[in-house]
């Protein structure tokens, strides 16, 4: 589907830190029982990874599994895969009760990577990125300035950010503002 | 006079000269100098005029305390009001101007001020300005706006940039002087996340000034040391320049970091706003050195003894060849000494005390210097700067025993610690009458969420004056702090230093002692707000028993430096007047910030573009490359209308109404809320949400509905499509999408937790488009993929399927009565989708259409509009929407309170339309007149226009709106007063204008 386009989809800002703008990702919200087993199985069954604790995000690759609340997760997987895996995931939670909706299209995905890529995020977010505080592995909701956002890390140098859609070019504008060159705060 | 010397100045780079200008004249000064500092060398003793009487003032300190050197730095866009001389670096080019003078600083007419201040006394304003009223308005407040301020306010919009920065630590650590650095030192050697920031350029506070020796070395060296080995720490963080303003609940410390205002850099952030979660927090801030009240105090050439060995040995700088030192302690001494070793001429230190034989007073001594002890200053001579000092008996009245010629004087009247930080977030003080000050009370400290103390006063800070109580006790601060945040105790030893034996101080509030209302009047307390000793107790006399009263009565530290300098002595002399003891009388309040912080930093990153979030559709390029006239709609933009060329806002928004009914119109409905509600129990809760019944919705349906609050009023609509027996999707309004999905989840987390249903807010995921229009059906077919006949999606259906190679859900709704078809999309290909609409509508005539023609539209058709016909007092009832109001269920929100009395008055205003008799559009909002007048003898009404709009449909102006028993009273003219006087008059009608019958939208 070529007229799949991602809000700013190519957008890329080199500053002191790398900011891009990502392409379509499958997101999938599933909510449920997260300790049935039924929800572990049909999740980590698309997902191809770990069952997350709280705080955490399994990803390998296009794929993970994020933990977003008591009763919810994320099912990250390549965006042309959703149908087939909202459809697995139905047919295994089938009679329980669940709500399983395909929110790719909701969602603005940034990468910003770098040496101090910690540091343009912690610009914007409340939240401790401090090495000690957030690895990969670990996800958090949070804000970023003034809007809803979550973020984990794919390796040591690079945040994988999510916002919605709407505020897209705002939050590619922030990440911008934050990563200009010469303003490192040099503190990480 | 001021002036350089020829060597010293341990903070300058003699190498590298800087050119300023003050008041556009140019002088130079070092890399390394304050403002204040190259001022100072240049010889500009008189910096500012006081704020009342105008009168000459000069540099009193040499920090944040500074109450007089206050400038307006940069031009144009970048000029700023208020900055403190003292603590703004020198940079090339430079740019100063003095403040609160005219027509120069030199010569300033609103010095008649200060021969009329007898005139001006405390409460000036207060018992002036009372009467007649009128006068205030016309004569005084005028007069008194342009004679009060100080700095000019910035009229451009400021250029620089700003930023923010979240930072977590386990102990920070506020102030780097030697204090900051042992403590720091030890809590980062028991392995504490530490972060320990420093107002200044500088490490190590005053100890270098004051020839203090740490471990057997110059404090200079160990300074350096220190700070090299905190450096190599991982765990150790250090800023300069990066002062702390604020300490709040839960450990939040707010700090300000200056970046680029001592080398200005084009581009870079200016400031920053640090965002601090300390779990423990030391504030390790030093001391300010207090004035002494004496006749003349604020003559430019009277200093802080401190300021005065601060510019002698940080920048080489003389305060004249002859300073006479005034104290009634031991430390100022030093400054004797340091002048004496600098070559320069001690003619006299005034001691206001018996007698002293502490150790710097018999090196004072033995440097021949002249000490005069149970002195006092009678009065300072000059006129615009220091000549000389009248002395007398501290015992005294102030008869005048002998006159010394002198430049300059060097005032101390013992030192205050710094308790703001401490005290911000709750932390209380205890009364030290041995060093007369206020010092935190370790018993009583700020406490975080686990009832424990949160912060930790350090060194001078907590009280502790001598060197080596100084580093012990800052030393054990920071062991402390750290093993609050659980780190274990490490056997690392305190820093240490020799003891020293200073003589007692003696508390001097008003010298001489006996001192007259002659002198007292020239006695200054407050440099910037001109309050004198006599204010102060003229308040005490007239009843301000409170110092909070005093305070606001006199104004007495309400300037820009808060009184750093004037506190202590205002509410001694308070104390005094009163009777009372200076604990019983307490201090004011302090608030944060410790010194002013700009408005930038504050706002950080948000201006611009990116002064709020602006949320776009997936569409949002095309409406802005096609005329599109926005509106805000929450933190949308949604067109208003699109304009062609060569078209105004209201032609346009004409033809789109038009070509809607006649031909093809789409709207960008992707903003509409969209929230899925699914599992078991999601009809009994829809049901609860909505007035309506919703558990019958067949799947494949569609129905409108309203949501009410507890209280019974209206709060949003929208259309709820059943998608399968568990699932249901709920259509708001566009700026009710977040509140209404926060409204159900309220609901859900408290009081139906039970119940098994689970939302999600999907708004985004769809991109939506309203097809409408006469020709909607064709356009659609011609796209093809999907039976969209009457009998395959009837009105009020909805279907899943393709058109145009689209993945779409179909919902057969209108909300303009026409035929239409609201068509969802995923996002991602919600431009694609849009623009192959417009291709397959070219032929039909297709336009698109934006927010205003939907609401002319609505109103043709009587549909409501929340937020116009509604306004969070007007339940449904009032818009005779009693048809959406199930009867059959047991309960709903707002169903309780629909029945109180007042919410079935029959007088209640009811949803009416109004239509004009000559054609004209009404006011929006305007009242129907009734008679009579109510109690406040305002004319009573009877009703309000709600919408309004002019109706190209109909080619006459229609509107909506709520009237007293308003469908009882059908045909009945009301008149509409508008501003100005003359009235419009309406006939009251059915709201619905446009085919009453729907049979447009039902083809």
């Amino acid at each position: 589907m070529s007229d799949v386009v991602a809000a700013l989809q190519g957008a890329v800002y080199d500053g002191f830190a790398k900011v891009e703008a990502a392409g379509p990702r499958g997101m999938i919200t599933v909510k449920g029982d997260l300790a049935a087993s039924v929800l572990k199985n049909a999740t980590t069954g698309v997902a191809g990874v770990d069952f997350p604790g709280q705080g955490e995000a399994n990803c390998v690759g296009e794929k993970g599994i994020c933990w977003m609340a008591p009763d919810e997760v994320l099912v990250l997987v390549p965006y042309a895969e959703v149908p087939d895996a909202v459809g697995r995931m139905e047919k295994v939670l089938a009679g329980t009760h669940h709500l399983i909706a395909n929110v790719s299209d909701a969602r603005a995905l940034f990468f910003v990577s770098g040496l101090d890529a910690r540091e343009v995020i912690a610009k914007l977010t409340p939240a401790d990125v401090s090495p000690s505080a957030f690895r990969p592995g670990q996800f958090r909701r949070t804000r970023l300035a003034q809007v809803p956002a979550a973020f984990w890390m794919r390796d040591a140098e690079t945040f994988e950010v999510i916002c919605f859609r709407s505020v897209a070019r705002y939050v590619f504008d922030l990440l911008k503002t934050a990563a200009l060159p010469g303003s490192e705060v040099g503190y990480f | 006079m001021s002036t350089r010397l020829a060597s010293g100045g341990r903070l300058l780079d003699r190498a590298k000269a800087l050119e300023f200008s003050f008041n556009g004249k140019r002088m130079t000064g070092f890399q390394g100098d304050t403002l204040a500092s190259a001022l100072l060398a240049n010889g500009q003793t008189l910096v500012g005029r006081s704020f009342k009487y105008h009168r000459p003032r000069g540099i009193v300190a040499s920090g944040a305390e500074e109450p007089n050197a206050l400038v307006n730095l940069g031009q144009g866009p970048r000029h700023e009001p208020n900055q403190r001389a003292t603590t703004t670096e020198l940079f090339e080019g430079l740019k100063a101007t003095s403040q609160n003078h005219w027509p120069s600083l030199e010569f300033d007419v609103g010095v008649i001020n200060n021969y009329a201040s007898k005139f001006l006394p405390a409460g000036f304003y207060y018992k002036t300005f009372m009467a007649p009223r009128l006068a205030w308005k016309h004569v005084f407040e005028p007069f008194i706006r342009q004679s009060a301020g100080l700095g000019r306010a910035p009229k451009d919009r400021d250029p620089d940039t700003y930023e923010h920065f979240y930072a977590h630590v386990d102990v920070l650590v506020i102030g780097g002087g030697i204090a900051g650095l042992a403590a720091a030192r030890q809590a980062g050697a028991a392995g504490a996340q530490v972060l320990l920031i420093e107002q200044t350029a500088h490490w190590g506070g005053r100890a270098p000034v004051d020839g203090a020796e740490i471990d057997g070395m110059p404090s200079e060296a160990w300074v350096r040391d220190t700070v090299e080995a905190l450096e190599a720490a991982e765990n150790i963080r250090l800023r300069t320049r990066c002062m702390g303003a604020g300490v709040y609940d839960h450990g939040y410390v707010l700090a300000y970091e200056r970046l680029t205002d001592h080398d200005p850099h084009e581009g870079l952030p200016r400031h920053r706003l640090w965002k601090i979660r300390a779990k423990q927090v030391v504030t390790a801030t030093g001391a300010i050195e207090r004035p002494l009240s004496f006749a003349g105090n604020d003559l430019p050439g009277v200093m802080l003894a401190s300021a005065v060995r601060d510019y002698a040995v940080n920048y080489g700088v003389s305060p004249g060849d002859r300073t006479v030192v005034v104290t009634n302690n031991d430390d100022a001494y030093r400054t004797a000494l340091v002048l004496k070793q600098t070559g320069l001429e001690v003619p006299a230190i005034i001691d206001a005390r018996f007698g002293s034989d502490g150790e710097l007073v018999q090196a004072a001594k033995a440097a021949g210097i002249r000490i005069e002890f149970g002195r006092a200053v009678a009065k300072v001579k000059g006129r615009a700067r220091v000549e000389g000092v009248a002395m007398t008996t501290q015992a005294g009245e102030g008869a005048v025993l002998e006159e010394i010629a002198c430049d300059a004087v060097a005032m101390s009247g013992g030192w205050s610690p710094v308790v703001h930080l401490w005290s911000h977030c709750g932390g209380k003080l205890v009364w030290d009458a041995d060093q007369a000050h206020f010092r935190p009370d370790p018993e009583v400290a700020p406490v975080g969420a686990d009832g424990q103390g949160f912060v930790r006063a350090a060194g001078i800070a907590s009280g502790a004056m001598g060197t080596a109580e100084v580093l012990a006790d800052a030393d054990a601060a920071g062991r402390a702090a750290a093993e609050a945040t659980g780190h274990k105790k490490r056997r690392k030893a305190a820093p240490k230093a020799e003891p020293e034996s200073p003589a007692p101080m003696a508390p001097v509030w008003v010298m001489p002692q006996g001192a007259g209302e002659a002198l007292r009047s020239k006695m200054w307390l407050d440099f910037q707000n001109d309050v004198k000793v006599s204010d102060v107790e003229l308040a005490a006399r007239e009843g301000f028993e409170s110092v909070e009263h005093t305070k606001r009565y006199t104004t007495l530290g309400m300037a820009t430096d808060q009184g750093k300098l004037s506190n202590i002595n205002g509410l001694a002399v308070l104390s005094q007047s009163l009777n009372q003891d200076i604990p019983q009388v307490g201090t004011t309040t302090f608030r944060p910030p410790y010194t002013p912080i700009s408005m930038g930093a504050i706002a950080g990153e948000a201006r611009g573009d990116i002064f709020q979030p602006l949320r776009r559709t997936p569409m949002h390029d095309w409406h802005e490359e096609n005329g599109a006239h926005w509106e805000p709609v929450g933190h949308w933009r949604r067109p208003y209308c699109y304009q062609r060329p060569g078209e105004s806002v209201e032609e346009a928004v004409h033809r789109e109404v038009k070509n809607t009914r006649q031909a093809l119109g789409f709207l960008d409905a992707s903003t509409l809320g969209k929230i899925l509600v699914k599992g078991p129990d999601a009809g009994k809760f829809l049901d609860m949400m909505y007035t309506n019944m919703m558990s019958t919705l067949k799947p494949g349906r569609c129905r409108y509905g309203l949501m009410c609050t507890e209280n019974g009023f209206l709060t949003d609509d929208g259309v709820v499509a059943r998608i399968d027996d568990e699932t249901f999707l709920c259509h708001t309004t566009s700026g009710g999408a977040d509140r209404i999905h926060g409204h159900m989840e309220e609901w859900m987390q408290t009081e139906l937790w039970d119940w098994k249903v689970y939302t999600a807010n999907l708004t985004e995921q769809y991109a939506q488009v309203a097809v409408v229009g006469p020709k909607a059906r064709e356009a659609l077919d011609l796209m093809g993929g999907m039976d969209l006949s009457a009998e395959a999606l009837p009105f009020m259906g909805w279907a899943v399927g393709e058109i145009g190679g689209f993945k779409v859900r179909v919902y057969r709704i209108s909300f303009s009565g026409e035929l239409s078809y609201e068509i969802a999309v995923d996002a991602h290909r919600g431009r694609a989708f849009w623009d192959a609409l417009l291709e397959a509508g070219a032929e039909f005539g297709a336009m698109p259409y934006g927010t205003e023609a939907l609401h002319i539209m609505r109103a043709e058709k009587g549909f409501i509009m929340i937020g116009d016909e509604t306004d969070g007092t007007v339940i449904p009832q009032d818009l005779g929407l009693d048809w959406a109001i199930s009867k059959k269920k047991d309960d709903f929100l707002g169903k309780r309170a629909q029945a109180r009395s007042h919410m079935v008055d029959p007088d209640r205003w009811r949803l009416v339309g109004l239509e004009t008799l000559d054609g004209s559009v009404l006011p929006d909002g305007a009242y129907a007149s009734a008679e009579g007048k109510n109690a406040n003898g305002q004319r009573n009404v009877q009703g309000r226009v709600t919408s309004t709009y002019f109706s190209p449909t109909l080619s006459k102006g229609i509107a909506m709106g709520l009237v007293k028993r308003g469908p009882d009273r059908m045909g009945e003219v009301l008149e509409f007063p508008k501003i100005g006087g003359e009235a419009v008059k309406a006939k009251i009608v059915s709201p619905v204008f446009y085919d009453p019958e729907g049979e447009k939208q039902n083809v």
